[in-house]
């Protein structure tokens, strides 16, 4: 693998859909003109488990306007084995919130209307919703998951961590719960699907029109060349736009029925909390074993998180700690209860953010338990090589970000113990934690380069731009790989048109996308050298190539590390915690664009902030769903929120990860920043708050 | 049922029949084809449908368009003119205060808002002499001074960006009130 010089890479570029979004131009899914369109409005189930005894949809058929009504009577029948996907298939419900019908109507308020008009009865059984219900003692329910991302292990262990723990001279045993969490992209899940002869064209708000177009063309029986996925710009994602899910099947079901008309189906905030995905609550049990000089020789970590009974998945929370620190004997263990809920999905930096608020909230405890200052804490064990896989890191400099960041915080200046700082009844505290994200590479990218004679290049990929900077960030990537200048490139994306691309996720586009653009550059100039004379024929050349196998994954581990402080202040009457001051520092690689990096490292930064104080999707154990599935009720951190935040990145030379050096930026922001609040609302109060969000009620008296 | 309604939208005069049931911003979008206002939520709690109706900025999606006949709306669309995008819009870019894109028209046209309030002198929460900042209020009332980090994020948290582009949001609109 050969790395490229960065010209263009590196510099902080403007968006090139700047103009367009300012105005409110750029063209999001539900925004494209169809002409005559229908509408879609979705009918939920009311019981959280059980059985459709009957369906009246004689009023609302009846409704001037009203061109269908769905159910599992009338549905197409569909091939898919994903239970999310299997829409209006059976009169079983899985989950409160489930679709069990829907109309197609000439206009949204006759559709909207006309659902309301649709009465179901039920058989409902007992439903179990509660992961809390699951803790050890009552675990009938619980199973190691089937899968979480390849690259990792389920479960790890080393040594023997209870002899070590029973020997060590200091000890942390805790437990620790995140919340369920939802992503809350402001643009709802759109779609418009229209069917014609050659099949379906889906206008959509999605990470990865390749993915759908496999999903959906699997589900009704086609080729995928007969489903067509169009993405231009995606409203924010987060996570829940990664998979196909009932949405979008339900659309393409309605435009079936209507043939050659478009149908538009904007889910509604609401039905967004039910239908789209969520990050699963946890329960975790961290471990820790040290010798009074803080020299950990034990780490345990085990999790515990609910998956649905439609579909598996599961968070891997635990997937960090074994990069993290060395210690002779370690485990981590994965759990996942199966309850009558909707089906979790992928949530920014799905695993690290649940995991390392765990591990890095116990990290603090066991510095406090050692009388030793929590960056020291980590810099004494700070593993050589990575102590699960035995393997050099490709580059790890957790350490020097760490040390920055205690430098630019003003970390030196701080008094340990806590509640030692006032001002007009605030208390005030700092905290610090690390932050870590593998590298990954996501399969199944082709880029195709075309070459005019004029000394312009179009790249096609099938790749998408959820707001992250891809358009920006890739043509530049792409200006460097042909050492062209970033007006040659003509960077089309969001069409499955193009050639295929992994999705937007686990910060690895660029890794992805990017490297298949360097080798189909890498070829094109050996094309242009050996059989053109090194000038571009007339009627140009176009080449097409695969990311390529990266040699150095079985030599190296491969991840970002970054150091989190924050402070915080408590008020002591009222309990009101205000977060004035964030800062990060990130060592990811290289930074194609600092402008739209440092906006991604913010927003994770805020996210975090926002999962640490404000955000927790509330069950309603009678019926099973979330009561609070809107922004007035579930908050998440508006411009009042957020003070000061500062982002701060380590240069770093990574030749092996990639051919552009990077390590993706995407995830990273957000890993580490509930800890460190924690931390610091610690050091402010003395009150250690282990279950998420910290709210006021937790830091009151009684 | 239905009714007629006008408007004028970023300057040109629509005539059209509306279900009674419809909101602005729906019409906006839906009939208009003007779909610079986005939709977020349809409850006035994100932000991201914000327009200027008659001059003041307001949430479209709580808006039932046959109650607004006659009204003269602008959306972040209609604030660019001949080409030019507005002061606004030029900072906003410059100061990457937006990722996605989805809410920063409503951010945009919540801040052309905001700056006239503020000029007009309206107070917010975070406005020194505010009785929740605890002072008297007292005769001489608010005092409505530069727009300081504080008082554009107060007045700005009525538009949920959930990027988190705040931090870049913030001296972007400071940028344009200096002038």
């Amino acid at each position: 693998m050969s790395t490229i010089t960065p010209r263009a890479m590196g510099q902080a570029l403007d968006r090139l859909d700047g103009a367009d979004k300012v105005r409110g131009l750029a063209r999001y899914a539900f925004e494209h003109p169809v002409d005559h369109p229908a509408y879609l409005f979705p009918v939920q189930s009311t019981v959280a488990v059980g059985r459709i005894t009957g369906i009246d949809r004689s009023q609302a058929s009846a409704q001037p306007g009203v061109l269908a009504v769905l159910t599992y009577h009338n549905a197409p029948r569909l091939s898919t084995e994903d239970g999310e996907l299997r829409v209006l298939q059976s009169d079983e419900v899985a989950f409160r919130g489930q679709i069990v019908a829907a109309v197609i109507a000439e206009t949204s308020e006759i559709a909207r209307h006309a659902a309301s008009l649709v009465r179901v009865d039920y058989e409902g059984r007992t439903h179990n919703v509660d992961l809390r219900a699951e803790v050890p003692g009552h675990r009938e329910h619980l199973r190691v998951p089937n899968e979480v991302l390849p690259l990792f292990p389920m479960d790890t262990a080393e040594g023997d961590v209870d002899a070590a723990m029973a020997s060590a001279a200091v000890r942390v045993d805790e437990v620790y719960s995140t919340p369920w969490y939802t992503h809350n992209a402001l643009e709802p899940h759109t779609t418009i699907a229209c069917w014609t002869e050659e099949g379906f064209t889906l206008h959509l708000s999605t990470q990865g029109v390749t993915g759908i177009q496999a999903g959906v063309a699997q589900a009704f029986r086609l080729d995928p060349s007969q489903v067509r996925v169009i993405s231009p710009h995606v409203g924010g994602a987060f996570g829940s736009k990664v998979y196909p899910r009932a949405d979008v099947v339900l659309a393409a079901m309605a435009a079936r029925s209507v043939p050659g008309r478009p149908v538009k189906f904007a889910l509604t905030r609401q039905q967004t909390f039910s239908l789209t995905g969520y990050r699963p609550p946890t329960i975790q049990r961290v471990r820790l074993g040290a010798g009074s000089d803080g020299r950990l020789t034990a780490i345990d970590h085990r999790s515990i998180e609910q998956t649905s009974k439609l579909k598996e998945f599961a968070e891997h929370s635990t997937r960090a700690t074994p990069s993290m620190y060395a210690a002779p004997n370690r485990g981590t263990q994965q759990w996942v209860a199966e309850l009558d809920v909707p089906t979790p999905t992928i949530m920014r930096a799905p695993g690290e953010a649940s995991g390392m608020f765990a591990l890095e909230s116990a990290m603090d405890e066991l510095a406090i338990a050692c009388g030793l200052d929590p960056i020291e804490l980590r810099i004494r064990n700070e593993p050589d090589t990575h102590p699960h896989f035995h393997l050099p890191f490709s580059s790890r400099n957790l350490v020097t970000c760490l040390r920055e960041g205690a430098r630019r915080f003003g970390w030196e200046r701080r008094d340990p113990t806590p509640r030692a700082r006032r001002e007009g009844g605030w208390l005030i505290g700092t905290g610090v934690a690390a932050a870590t994200y593998p590298v990954l590479r996501l399969p199944g990218s082709k880029a195709t380069i075309r070459a005019d004679a004029n000394g312009r290049y179009a790249v096609l990929i099938a790749a998408v731009d959820i707001g992250t900077g891809t358009r920006t960030a890739l043509t530049q990537v792409a200006a460097d790989a042909l050492q062209a200048d970033v007006e040659q490139i003509d960077l089309r994306l969001g069409d499955t048109a193009y050639p295929p691309a992994a999705e937007e996720g686990a910060s690895a586009g660029i890794t992805s996308w990017g490297a298949a653009i360097c080798a189909a550059a890498d070829q094109l100039r050996q094309r242009l050298a050996t059989e053109h004379g090194g000038t571009v024929p007339a009627d140009g050349l176009e080449i097409t190539a695969d990311t390529p196998e990266n040699e150095y994954l079985k030599q190296y581990a491969m991840h970002s590390f970054g150091a989190q402080f924050a402070e915080v202040r408590v008020h002591e009457e009222t309990g009101e915690i205000r977060v004035p001051r964030q800062l990060g520092v990130f060592a990811c690689g290289r930074i194609v664009n600092p402008k739209t990096a440092r906006s991604q490292l913010l927003g994770g930064m805020a996210w975090g902030l926002s999962m640490s104080l404000h955000e927790q999707s509330v069950l309603d154990l009678r019926f099973g769903h979330v009561v609070n599935h809107d922004l007035a009720q579930y908050h998440i951190s508006s411009n009042a929120d957020i003070g000061a935040v500062e982002v701060h990145w380590i240069e770093e030379d990574d030749p092996y990860v990639n051919p552009m050096g990077t390590k993706g930026v995407g995830e990273i922001g957000i890993v580490g920043v509930a800890a460190a609040i924690a931390n610091a609302v610690y050091h402010a109060t003395g009150i250690r708050i282990r279950d998420l969000p910290i709210t006021l009620d937790k830091l009151l008296p009684g | 049922m239905e009714a007629e309604v006008t408007f004028r939208v970023d300057g040109t005069s629509h005539r059209l029949t509306v279900d009674v049931r419809t909101t602005l911003l729906d019409a906006l979008r839906e009939r208009l084809g003007n779909t610079s206002a986005k939709k977020g939520c349809d409850h006035g709690q994100c932000g991201a449908c914000t327009v200027l109706l008659d001059g003041q900025r307001v949430n479209s999606c709580l808006a039932l368009a046959v109650a607004h006949d006659g009204a003269e709306i602008v959306t972040a669309a209609g604030l660019a003119s001949d080409g030019e995008l507005h002061p606004l819009q030029s900072a906003f870019i410059r100061h990457d205060a937006f990722q996605c894109g989805y809410c920063t028209p409503g951010q945009i046209v919540s801040a052309v808002g905001m700056l006239r309030e503020a000029e007009a002198g309206w107070p917010s929460a975070v406005t020194a002499g505010q009785p929740a900042d605890g002072g008297s209020g007292g005769s001489d009332g608010p005092t409505v001074g530069i727009l300081t980090d504080d008082e554009v994020r107060e007045r700005m948290s009525g538009n949920l960006c959930r990027c988190a582009a705040y931090a870049n949001i913030v001296p972007a609109i400071q940028e344009v009130a200096r002038g």
